[in-house]
């Protein structure tokens, strides 16, 4: 097995122009097998086009890509890769198990397998009371949970989702989440095309930061304890206790009762406790804060991003 | 294979639109509405005792009216109900969970077109034969080449619904009805330009109607179907408005069927390599 088959998706220069207008200047980018990958930026930054670029939607102006090891279009592929648009809709008379089937046998799947297949993902998003509901009866929120059941018919390697919590509520975007999770464990790989932010954070990996067609950062996430770490802590303190800190770090603010901390590492936040406690300073509060994926996205996008 | 599974969704698709049973049941009350003429028309024929040769001759001029009704009906089906299906669902995103399933585009496109053509199929078969039916009941008559009468306008259907879904593929779905009506609406003018040139022996007038039939052999199907299907003497005699002054010759049939084909891939060829 070659190296880059190792990887779920290869991503190199890929461009688009629609009429003139680029929507996707240079997407360039590898995501391993396993590995729960966001797509954050805003509205017009290219998003869905490179998604749909390497589901062989859209056909590249430019560049090349390869999933699952194959380049981007290949038939057979496709058996193996999952997609929920971004507004999921389809003939409204299908019933839901109907579509379920129907999607089923599409991607190849046999009647015996389909049998067991479809009971268990309307039960997995909730849609088992509903299974011969027609479509048009359906709310956006349902059409969404149906969509994601059908993008996971075939147990994928890889999975694009694009913004798969619209149009949920709090119990849908929960569900999403942990189908997300479910789906890490079980190996596969998942594409997530998401703004919002709150949630990329909790479920990818790692995530790339798109800005007019480009991938202007890629960043790993879930990685506590190896990065920097901002505490704010709500303490009554002198000045000279407050300057006792710059043992630690040099980042300190003390504003009204709210001390700020840039740390190298939150291994150092008991140390710093009881530091302060042993100098007789009541401590009331320490809240860390990881330094939101929000303050670093507006960052870069600027703040004409997304209007 | 995905062409089959395509085919019955869209089937059912098909016959689910309010367009269709609209227009079965605007058939069936044309049924009743020309049955109901022919009864009487055969009474008073009988009660003047007018010569059985006359009857018959207007008995099928009535069957080849009753055809021509059907087949402007079978025409605007064949328009209306397939337009949308390329360009609406490319418009809506339908298409986008369709088309990353492992099932190759040309499939995805001819599961489609089987799917209408099985449908405009049965709409045509029960028509046709319900007029003839009729005929036959009231006045003992049928067309003379039924079957070749009922391939020829169902042809005329294809090469329209080909049409349809070659324009659904670069247009949206008002454009591509526009397109496919206005060029069928070019052919039907032809046709008559056609005929009134025979008429009058105006050859340049011929050729008009010929050059329109090339553009769009839709209506010179039907003009071969109703030669095929009224009476020898009404083509003899010249005395039916589809008669047959200029009979569009089995060439144009072939030229038809070419054209259908190229329809249908140039379809295929846009479909698999547009963006969805």
């Amino acid at each position: 097995m070659s190296r880059d088959s190792d990887l779920a998706i290869r991503a190199r220069g890929l461009r688009k122009v629609f009429s003139g207008k680029v929507a996707v200047r240079n997407l360039t980018l590898d995501v391993p097998r396993g590995e729960v990958f966001g797509f954050l930026g805003p509205n017009g930054a290219g998003k869905s086009t490179s998604v749909k670029m390497l589901l062989g939607l859209i056909f590249p102006t430019g560049g090349k890509a390869e999933i699952l090891g194959r380049p981007v279009g290949d038939v057979k592929t496709r058996s193996k890769v999952g997609f929920l648009p971004e507004h999921f809709r389809f003939y409204d008379w299908l019933t839901a198990a109907e579509l379920l089937k129907l999607h089923g046998r599409l991607y190849g799947m046999p009647h015996a397998m389909l049998r067991e297949r479809v009971p268990s993902l309307l039960d997995l998003v909730g849609l088992t009371p509903h299974r011969d509901k027609h479509l048009r009866d359906f709310s956006k929120g349902m059409l969404q949970r149906i969509g994601l059941a059908q993008a996971l018919l075939n147990e994928p390697d890889l999975i694009f989702l694009d913004e798969p919590t619209s149009g949920l509520d709090p119990f849908g975007r929960r569900l999403v989440r942990d189908i997300i999770k479910a789906q890490r464990e079980r190996g596969a790989t998942v594409l997530l095309n998401s703004h919002l932010l709150g949630e990329v954070e909790i479920t990818c990996d790692r995530v790339a930061f798109i800005k007019d067609g480009e991938v202007v950062e890629t960043r790993q996430l879930n990685t506590e304890n190896k990065e920097q770490t901002t505490v704010s802590i709500r303490v009554n303190v002198s000045l000279e206790v407050v300057n006792g800190l710059s043992q630690w770090t040099s980042a300190v603010r003390y504003e009204g009762e709210r001390l700020t901390l840039t740390l190298s590492s939150s291994a150092l936040l008991p140390e710093i406790v009881r530091y302060l406690v042993a100098k007789g300073a009541d401590v009331y509060e320490v809240t860390p804060q990881r330094l939101s994926l929000e303050e670093r996205f507006l960052e870069i996008v600027g703040s004409d991003g997304g209007l | 294979m995905g062409i089959w599974i395509m085919a019955g969704v869209t089937f059912r698709e098909a016959a689910r639109k309010k367009i269709l049973w609209m227009a079965l049941a605007a058939g069936g009350a044309f049924l009743i509405l020309f049955g109901t003429g022919l009864h009487f028309q055969a009474k008073d024929f009988t009660a003047h005792g007018m010569s059985p040769v006359l009857r018959r001759e207007i008995s099928f001029a009535m069957l080849t009216m009753g055809l021509y009704a059907v087949d402007l009906l079978a025409v605007l089906m064949t328009i209306l109900t397939s337009v949308d299906t390329l360009s609406g669902e490319i418009a809506s995103g339908t298409i986008q969970a369709v088309a990353t399933k492992p099932v190759p585009r040309w499939q995805v496109l001819a599961g489609k077109w089987l799917g209408f053509v099985a449908m405009l199929t049965a709409y045509i078969a029960i028509m046709v034969f319900g007029v003839n039916a009729v005929t036959y009941v009231m006045a003992g008559v049928t067309a003379r080449h039924l079957v070749r009468g009922f391939l020829l306008m169902w042809m005329e259907s294809l090469v329209l619904l080909s049409v349809t879904f070659a324009f659904g593929t670069y247009f949206s779905t008002l454009t591509s009805g526009v397109l496919a009506l206005g060029l069928h609406g070019l052919a039907f003018l032809g046709g008559w330009i056609e005929q009134f040139g025979a008429l009058t022996q105006t050859q340049r007038a011929v050729n008009v109607g010929v050059i329109a039939s090339v553009l769009m052999p839709s209506e010179a199907l039907w003009r071969r179907a109703a030669f095929e299907m009224q009476s020898p003497l009404a083509n003899a005699m010249r005395i039916s408005p589809f008669s047959t002054l200029s009979v569009p010759s089995m060439a144009m049939v072939f030229y038809a069927a070419l054209y259908l084909a190229i329809a249908l891939l140039v379809a295929i060829r846009r479909f698999s390599q547009r963006d969805l």
